[in-house]
């Protein structure tokens, strides 16, 4: 996964109490995670050629296929992200509702 | 007319009839505690867990067409029709952003369609009825193009009767798919599709890996098919080409851009959606959808396999849609071709009744009892639901047969672009109240008048008008997807009356939903509904 050193630290400050910030590092980078396959496969000129082919297909198709899995793995990082994202939100909540 | 392949055939009907049983029992399969509910009937009770989901949107997303024409767009243009590729991977990382919200807030207030929502979060009963017009419209050809997905493989199966039959004749078997169809899709609601796509993607994985290892075998390997595809786009006047022209490059990005968003704004992927049972049965199926992605990349290899088979060489009128079919039927040995017929014909049968079911769903909730009949019980909208279900299928039917093929192509076309002209109010709306709903209704009309018009100027060799999905974007000057283009008019329409309209300070309509609402999961709204939601049901 392409590292934005800026994008692993909290963009907004921790607001006091136990409220969870809008931005948090886990969803920044599973924005980044989305992003990363929308963005290399509409930048067609990066893989608009037939050199190198491998087993015979040209480039062009063996790496479009090649970012099937690719995009898949991504997009399980972005859902593991949020998952846990989400269970700190909650227990915050639930920590909040409890006072 | 051309020989039946009679052990293809024998195990056509035998599978069909397979899902036809499974159709009827599926009324009884995780049978509900109130049949009477259009969350029953037509979301499948809300139920459905991971792999059900999963096996359920694949069935739906990747429909016979699709596996019809993919194929055909690559046999025919090479490079420009791989672009079913690069839209399936954008969709799921782009949907992943916005699909949950629409779950949750549709869990907490009982929506059913994408129209509900819009109709709960701006309180504008226009807007929601444009959004549930544009869905139904953008439905029906969808579904007639399922029924030349069947004609195509009944044709090479020589039970269509070809080109100068009878018309009673040659759709004899047709009527009879579709009159099945209608009566498991009435009985048994979106469990019946749900239950017969086990079949038809399984059917389906073993058919395209099959295909993939056998097939090259018999041509010689990846390198002998590349090459004659090669060979046949290196003529003069081929029409296609291996890779694409540099001024093709922002067509290809801006149609996988534009199908991507559009995908999960039709109504039959938010049936599917809907009836997932949690919030991150969700999130789930958008990681683990790209597996059918693999597959659609793979069938659309086989195009090329067509081309080095020799499919339809020399044929100058030789029908590209009848490629894989044909292919499928040189290559396998009978009764294997049976089965992989047995899956594209399946495979039109799942999408066709999810999307007779949320366009009958669009109708019931968004016309009937918006408009008609606002006292409608849960009890009469499922009624009238199924009845609406019927008409559906016999208004595609009627379409097939009265009109010209091409009629049916051009139109799904356009419903690709229609469709794509309520993004801008549902996905705007999922995370913000900002838009006014005047201007979003503004902005649907421009995008809807601008795209429609701009597809009826541009001709093709096979048809005068709506040839294509192409066209310069103003200001721009690249040639990019209409529908795309359309969009972003449909956006800037809606964001500069927004301005206005908060400037003069024009009325809005109440907003039933809550923040809270976007993120509720399953189980957890009823502690959280302090103010009982409006108009739930």
């Amino acid at each position: 996964m392409p590292s934005d050193p800026d994008a692993t630290e909290p963009v907004m400050p921790e607001p006091p109490g136990d409220r969870v910030p809008a931005v948090t590092p886990e969803r920044v980078l599973a924005g980044l995670a989305l992003l990363v396959p929308i963005v290399a496969l509409l930048w067609v000129s990066s893989y608009d050629k037939t050199d190198p082919p491998a087993g015979g297909v040209p480039f062009f198709y063996w790496y479009q296929l090649l970012w099937v899995p690719v995009s898949a793995v991504f997009t399980v990082a972005a859902y593991l992200l949020i998952n846990r994202d989400e269970k700190a939100r909650t227990a915050a909540r639930k920590a909040g509702g409890a006072r | 007319m051309k020989d039946v392949n009679v052990p293809a055939l024998v195990v056509f009907v035998l599978f069909f009839a397979l899902v036809t049983v499974m159709g009827f029992l599926a009324s009884r399969w995780r049978r509900a505690d109130d049949a009477a509910h259009l969350d029953e009937w037509g979301l499948g009770g809300r139920s459905f867990g991971t792999w059900v989901t999963w096996f359920l949107l694949g069935g739906d997303l990747y429909t016979a067409y699709t596996f019809v024409a993919v194929p055909a767009a690559v046999y025919a243009t090479g490079a420009a029709g791989f672009f079913a590729v690069p839209y399936t991977i954008v969709a799921y990382p782009l949907v992943f952003l916005f699909l949950p919200r629409l779950w949750s807030v549709s869990r907490v207030h009982g929506y059913v369609t994408p129209a509900d929502f819009v109709r709960g979060r701006y309180g504008s009963r226009p807007l929601s009825l444009v959004v549930a017009l544009t869905g139904i419209l953008a439905t029906m050809p969808y579904i007639a193009l399922q029924l030349v997905g069947i004609q195509a493989v009944l044709d090479v199966l020589g039970v269509g009767g070809g080109e100068h039959a009878n018309w009673f004749v040659k759709d004899l078997p047709l009527f009879i798919a579709f009159g099945v169809l209608a009566a498991y899709t009435y009985s048994s609601g979106l469990r019946a599709p749900a239950l017969i796509a086990f079949v038809k993607d399984a059917l389906i994985y073993i058919v395209i890996i099959v295909a993939v290892i056998y097939i090259p075998i018999r041509l010689g390997g990846y390198g002998h098919i590349f090459d004659a595809a090669a060979h046949k786009f290196s003529a003069p006047k081929s029409g296609g080409s291996m890779t694409l022209p540099d001024n093709k490059q922002w067509t290809y990005a801006t149609l996988a851009l534009g199908s991507a968003m559009a995908l999960f704004m039709y109504p039959h992927s938010v049936t599917g959606v809907l009836a997932s049972k949690s919030r991150n049965t969700v999130r789930r199926n958008m990681a683990i959808m790209p597996a059918y992605s693999l597959m659609l990349g793979l069938l659309a290899l086989l195009g090329f396999m067509a081309i080095a088979a020799g499919v339809g060489q020399g044929d100058k009128k030789f029908n590209a849609q009848l490629s894989v079919p044909q292919l499928f039927a040189d290559m396998f040995p009978d009764w294997f071709t049976g089965v992989a017929f047995a899956a594209i014909g399946i495979g039109a049968l799942v999408p066709a009744a999810i999307m007779s079911i949320a366009a009958a769903n669009l109708f019931t909730r968004n016309v009937y009892k918006e408009w008609l009949k606002p006292t409608a019980s849960p009890a009469d909208e499922t009624r009238i639901a199924k009845l609406v279900s019927l008409l559906v299928k016999v208004g595609a039917l009627v379409f097939v047969l009265g009109m010209d093929k091409q009629a049916a192509i051009n139109l799904q076309l356009l419903g690709g672009l229609w469709i794509l002209q309520t993004f801008v109010a549902i996905v705007g709306g999922l995370f913000t109240r900002w838009f006014h709903h005047w201007a979003l209704f503004a902005g649907w009309a421009a995008g809807m008048a601008y795209g429609t018009w701009t597809a009826y100027g541009i001709a093709s060799p096979a048809t005068k008008h709506f040839g294509g999905n192409a066209a310069a974007i103003p200001g721009i000057g690249e040639i990019g997807y209409i529908g795309l283009t359309a969009f972003a008019l449909n956006l800037l329409v809606a964001v500069a009356l927004t301005l206005v309209l908060r400037a003069v300070k024009a009325p809005e309509g109440p907003d039933e939903t809550r923040p809270a609402d976007y993120s509720a999961e399953a189980g957890d709204e009823e502690p959280e509904n302090a103010p009982e939601p409006v108009a739930a049901h």
